[in-house]
């Protein structure tokens, strides 16, 4: 097991090692001066030689490089060429926003999946079960943003419950927090839990066919008893492989719903950067995205040796 | 479909078990079959013929709803809804095909090259998924739109590249599976080449599966380039692409609330004719599911 653990932890630092190259030189491609772009084309010789010297980006790129990469694990990005401004505190101010959403959305996410996507497995002959599929196949071809926007028009423009957008952070108004948070979460979980129950569905008819099931039946259990107490924890184990897969699509889905909904998350931070042609910036919040997921990924490939004792004796 | 499987099946077998599943999968991929081929149309009409120039402003006719004229109304600049649906259908199967043909043509021989030989090429490549894999399709894509400027060509090729991960390691389960086989160790005893046995007996074996992932990543590609285009980082105006005619109409959700249900419809009904083809496909290439759905 800590072999195991060793291996896992050596991967993930490995892999964001070669995702800062990756990163750092697909940005430094762009064409044009980062103190040019700052500037503006009317700026003088003398003043570019000035910002440059001040960016740092007269330096050579392994030394830049160097500099940045080692500034992250202190979580510490440097300051935009655009905005002059310390990326850090925007950074740590933003992640929350995107977390809370996307956790959050995620939870819901897999309360609507885990007992629907159970029920379609069990009446899957049944018209209630194919029903459920047939739901979950329409929700999975629908794209976070699209659902944002049908929601916005029936339940804030049509009906007036909701606000539209917005955010307001939890600790200024609790009560317009969760009002403001219902939509975009409505939004990211519909499409994700619908993705999940599919999952679900699967892992579960996978599992009634085992034989360890028929001999619980065998036993006198009834089919949900049986399938609670011997089949729903190895079923969980693709389950949660899914999860943390999709976990890293729903952030990256959250970008665009962030959008929908003008919440100032990491995802509206990467996107003005973008537009602002804020390079260090977008290669900041990027490997803020790309940290998580490989975290995210670190911590289910824990989880599995809990969940499966198989893999705990193997390593 | 159902009739010539009552056909094929031999009198006496006891194929009720197995008739009544494959009835069901034949519907998912007849569903999926004929969204494609209605996109695939819709496509191809928009080459010769569409209702109006879906580029060119009317501002005397914006914002009318649906009627004879204008099967699905106008936009805000007078422009034919479905004239632009119908051309959209071509962007989406634009940046499907380039972008899956990337994934497939790199991904698989990868993916099989490291399933075959093992070793260190097999830790190399696979090692090298896993970090593209860290950058999801749309984040590739949002990265490479801020570098290289908003471009179809752009989308096209960061989500060709974020979705090799995915069909190298198909590529390469189904290879591993494979060379486990009596035949490929048959093979290996005559002392054929590597290549050869690639060609003949890795290849057409892990197709069936390379087809379904081509299915479910087209879905993606679609659902990736309407994301992008709704930002404002996939096809530029005024060429019409779904996700952008989706993000132009947003302010108008309150007034002319078609205006979005229309891209939108589009872009699920697409999305959905390539997942149920996907899963149709798969329920077919896959014999061990059969007896169980």
């Amino acid at each position: 097991m800590v072999v195991r653990l060793l291996v896992n932890l050596s991967r993930f630092i490995v892999t964001f090692f070669a995702a800062t190259v990756a990163v750092f030189l697909l940005m430094r491609a762009i064409p044009g001066d980062p103190a040019q772009i700052a500037l503006g084309v009317n700026a003088s010789p003398e003043l570019l030689e000035e910002t440059r010297r001040q960016l740092g980006t007269d330096r050579p790129l392994p030394v830049q490089y160097v500099d940045w990469v080692t500034g992250l694990p202190q979580g510490n990005f440097g300051v935009s060429f655009v905005t002059r401004q310390d990326i850090s505190p925007m950074i740590a101010d933003r992640v929350q926003v995107s977390l809370i959403l996307v956790m959050l959305s995620m939870v819901v996410a897999l309360l609507i999946a885990i007992p629907f996507g159970t029920l379609a497995a069990v009446r899957h002959r049944q018209p209630s079960g194919v029903l459920i599929s047939a739901m979950s196949q329409l929700g999975v071809a629908i794209p976070g943003f699209l659902a944002g926007i049908l929601l916005v028009v029936v339940f804030a423009v049509g009906l007036g419950w909701l606000p539209s957008n917005g955010w307001t952070p939890p600790g200024e108004d609790f009560g317009d927090f969760l009002r403001r948070l219902v939509l975009p979460v409505a939004a990211l979980a519909s499409v994700q839990g619908a993705i999940l129950t599919r999952y679900v569905r699967s892992a579960v008819l996978e599992v009634m066919s085992e034989d360890y099931l028929r001999t619980a039946r065998a036993k006198g259990l009834g089919p949900l008893e049986a399938l609670v107490r011997h089949g729903l924890r190895n079923a969980s184990i693709p389950v949660l492989t899914v999860t943390s897969v999709q976990l890293a699509a729903l952030i990256v889905g959250a970008v665009v719903v962030e959008r929908v909904f003008v919440i100032p998350g990491l995802g509206s931070m990467l996107l003005d950067a973008v537009g602002n042609r804020d390079m260090l910036t977008v290669q900041s919040v990027v490997m803020v995205l790309v940290a998580i997921t490989l975290i995210i990924n670190l911590v289910v490939d824990l989880l599995y040796t809990v969940l499966d004792p198989r893999i705990r004796k193997k390593a | 479909m159902s009739q010539s499987t009552d056909i094929a099946s031999p009198p006496g077998e006891p194929d009720a078990v197995v008739r009544r599943p494959l009835r069901r999968l034949s519907a998912t991929l007849a569903v999926g079959t004929t969204i494609v081929v209605i996109v695939v149309l819709a496509a191809l009409i928009s080459l010769f013929w569409t209702p109006y120039d879906p580029v060119k402003a009317f501002p005397a006719e914006r914002l009318q709803g649906s009627s004879a004229l204008h099967l699905m109304g106008t936009d805000k600049f007078g422009r034919d809804v479905f004239s632009g649906i119908l051309y959209g259908a071509r962007i989406t199967l634009m940046v499907g095909l380039i972008s899956v043909g990337i994934a497939v043509v790199v991904g698989t021989p990868l993916g099989i090259l490291a399933g075959m030989r093992g070793g260190a090429t097999e830790e190399i490549t696979m090692r090298g998924a896993d970090i593209l894999l860290a950058f999801p399709a749309l984040l590739l894509a949002i990265m490479f739109g801020a570098v290289f400027g908003a471009s179809t060509t752009t989308a096209m090729v960061a989500i060709g590249i974020g979705s090799i991960p995915g069909f190298a390691r198909v590529a390469r389960s189904g290879t591993l599976q494979v060379m486990s086989t009596e035949y490929v160790l048959a093979a290996r005893a005559s002392s054929q080449s590597a290549f050869r046995i690639a060609r003949r007996h890795v290849l057409p074996n892990i197709a069936g599966m390379v087809v379904v992932q081509c299915s479910v990543t087209f879905a993606l590609a679609v659902l990736a380039e309407a994301a992008l285009s709704f930002l404002g980082l996939g096809t530029p105006p005024p060429v019409p692409s779904w996700g952008r005619m989706l993000q132009e109409s947003q302010q108008f959700l309150g007034t002319f609330p078609m205006l979005v249900v229309w891209p939108g419809a589009a872009i699920a009904v697409a999305v959905l004719g390539f997942n149920l083809l996907g899963d149709g496909l798969r329920d077919r290439f896959d014999p061990k599911l059969n007896g169980e759905r």
